[in-house]
């Protein structure tokens, strides 16, 4: 299959403060894959994560340099609209976070404040994307319950419809599942391999086996820099650098 | 003595603390209600005050307090809210912020009487609106803005910054995050706090004295023209309240069955307040549980 690069980041730097968080890196995300971003806690994945849909853009005192393109557009040129940034980029967080109104309402949120009215659609996006969220048979009875009254498996993925629904074409999920129980862990793995036809997906995760199982490719960061990027198969297999292999192996991290 | 001695103990003194506390409260509403409540008549609560003679009500103190408190919410719900807003959301921490929120917590703790006169000598005297209606409201907004400001503020800062960052993530604008996920959410702890307050402004006797004025002048029930002198809703007149009349009768109240209408009106406000009070908690919950749609189910 021929890849095409859908997210492109050159020589990327951003300091909290004084502080150097990420030293220069260069990252392409190819379209319909699953790329894993691991390494040890602190070493700048949620920092990178964030840029890509410009969360971090509210934190005081940062800055940032380089060069990040989405479908080659600069997504920190002056004239970017980030509202509609977030729209093709949508996020997942590590903890479920709901909104504290029913399911049905999580799920249709953003498309319900850009106007659209049409409840033959509305149920239609509600009824999609939580079956591609895999939550459909557990809520499908309850979709007018508080989304608070579910499992914090269940959130999630009602989480993952709720920016199903949004119809972006990159998911970033920031440890989706290290909040979560093995079972609800891997329905979400499993989910997410099957969401590769439409959408590109960025995942940051502390499970190796995770990577392994689901991601196309691999990236290592270690230190705010981008130690090395390969296919996952050979990611773990016969890793190019001493620091992959070390910290495959559980050596340090 | 071993640690579930202690503990027993330890239960035993807060449980005392408490039901003395409950007990001062119960006797202080039993006292006023029964000495109060036979003299509450539909009678009582309609017709106007009398002066000299006995057989007076308090109708026009009863329509001058909800009118006023209308008025004063009118102004300072709005205004809290934007406040409100500004502060939890949109403030960045500088002095000026910091500053602003110092002046919010001094203003929160000036004495009612205080404010009064303060109303007195700029609504009443420099711009000329007199012993007024709208004096009072006004000075009721200095009053209450500042509470209802810091009560926004700290029901929108309760709300988890997860709510945010899910909003934006979203594709939500910062406005539309605000106003329709963090606002909602916070709605039930901000409702409480407003009615909260209106029961604060409906008891206020210090703070209108010099302004909403002492006197009660009679109101032409038939005429709601605002411009019309005796019209009840003519912004301009002088107006006494209930808290008002209350304190007014017992400092120098000549009529003769002054003791008994004293009861009386004590028993009306403290109803009403208790009234908003116990409402602020049925409709915090209720809204809480309509928002998050748990319970009965939706449409
Ligand atoms: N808002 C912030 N302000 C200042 N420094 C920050 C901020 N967020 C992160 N950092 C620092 O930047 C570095 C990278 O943090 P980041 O959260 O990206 O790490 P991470 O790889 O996601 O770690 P983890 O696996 O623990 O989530 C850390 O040293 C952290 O202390
Ligand atoms: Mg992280």
């Amino acid at each position: 299959m021929a890849t095409e690069k859908i997210i492109t980041s050159k020589d990327v730097h951003l300091y909290y403060g004084e502080r150097e968080a990420l030293k220069g890196i260069d990252l392409d995300f190819m379209a319909h894959e699953i790329t894993a971003l691991i390494g040890p806690s602190g070493s700048g994945k949620s920092t990178y994560l964030r840029l890509l849909n410009r969360m971090n853009d509210l934190i005081p005192n940062i800055r940032i340099t380089g060069d990040i393109r989405l479908h080659g557009q600069d997504i920190y040129a002056p004239a970017t609209d980030i509202v509609q940034l977030r729209k093709e980029v949508g996020m997942v967080f590590q903890q479920p976070n709901p909104f504290p109104f029913s399911i049905y309402e999580n799920v249709i949120y953003g498309l319900r404040l850009a106007g659209e009215k049409n409840k033959a659609v509305l149920d239609e996006v509600v009824e999609s994307s939580l079956k591609a969220a895999a939550v459909w048979e557990e809520t499908k009875d309850v979709l007018h319950q508080s989304a608070l009254s579910l499992s914090g498996g269940q959130q999630q993925r009602v989480c993952i419809a709720r920016v199903l629904a949004v119809k972006p074409a990159v998911i970033l999920l920031d440890e989706p599942t290290s909040a979560l129980d093995p079972i609800s862990s891997s329905k979400i793995e499993q989910m997410l391999v099957n969401l590769k036809a439409d959408y590109t997906i960025i995942m940051v995760t502390h499970n190796m086996q995770q990577a392994a199982r689901s991601s196309d490719r691999t990236a290592f960061f270690l230190d705010g820099k981008l130690v090395e990027y390969s296919e996952t198969a050979k990611f773990f297999t016969a890793p190019d650098r001493k620091e992959s292999e070390d910290y495959i192996s559980g050596r340090f991290g | 003595m071993n640690v579930k001695q202690q503990d027993k103990l330890a239960t035993g003194v807060l449980y005392t603390i408490a039901s003395l506390i409950i007990l001062v409260l119960a006797s202080l509403l039993a006292f006023i209600l029964i000495q109060g409540l036979p003299r509450v008549t539909w009678h009582f609560l309609t017709t106007p005050a009398r002066s000299f003679e006995a057989g007076g009500g308090i109708g026009i103190q009863l329509f001058n307090s909800f009118y006023l408190l209308v008025l004063a919410m009118l102004i300072s719900v709005p205004l809290s809210l934007g406040a409100g807003i500004y502060l939890s959301e949109y403030a960045k921490k500088n002095w000026l912020t910091s500053l602003i929120r110092t002046s919010i917590e001094i203003l929160s703790s000036l004495p009612s009487v205080v404010v009064g006169l303060f109303g007195f000598l700029i609504f009443v005297i420099q711009f000329k609106f007199g012993f007024s209606i709208l004096s009072g409201a006004l000075v009721l907004t200095v009053f209450n803005l500042p509470l209802l400001t810091r009560n926004v503020e700290e029901s929108l800062a309760s709300i988890s910054s997860m709510q945010r960052e899910a909003g934006l993530a979203l594709g939500l604008s910062r406005w539309e995050t605000v106003t329709r996920i963090i606002v909602p959410e916070a709605l039930p702890g901000i409702t409480t706090g407003m009615i909260l307050g209106a029961g604060r402004v409906f008891g206020e006797a210090a703070a209108l004295i010099y302004t909403a004025g002492q006197s009660a002048p009679a109101l032409d029930f038939t005429n709601w023209n605002p411009f019309y002198i005796a019209s009840p809703l003519n912004p301009l007149r002088p107006a006494e309240t209930l808290a008002v009349h209350i304190w007014k009768i017992n400092s120098e109240g000549i009529m003769p069955d002054a003791v008994a209408v004293s009861a009386g009106a004590s028993a009306v406000l403290i109803i009403a307040v208790l009234l908003f009070n116990l409402s602020a908690r049925w409709f915090g919950q209720h809204l809480y549980q309509k928002m998050t749609s748990s319970g009965k189910k939706g449409a």
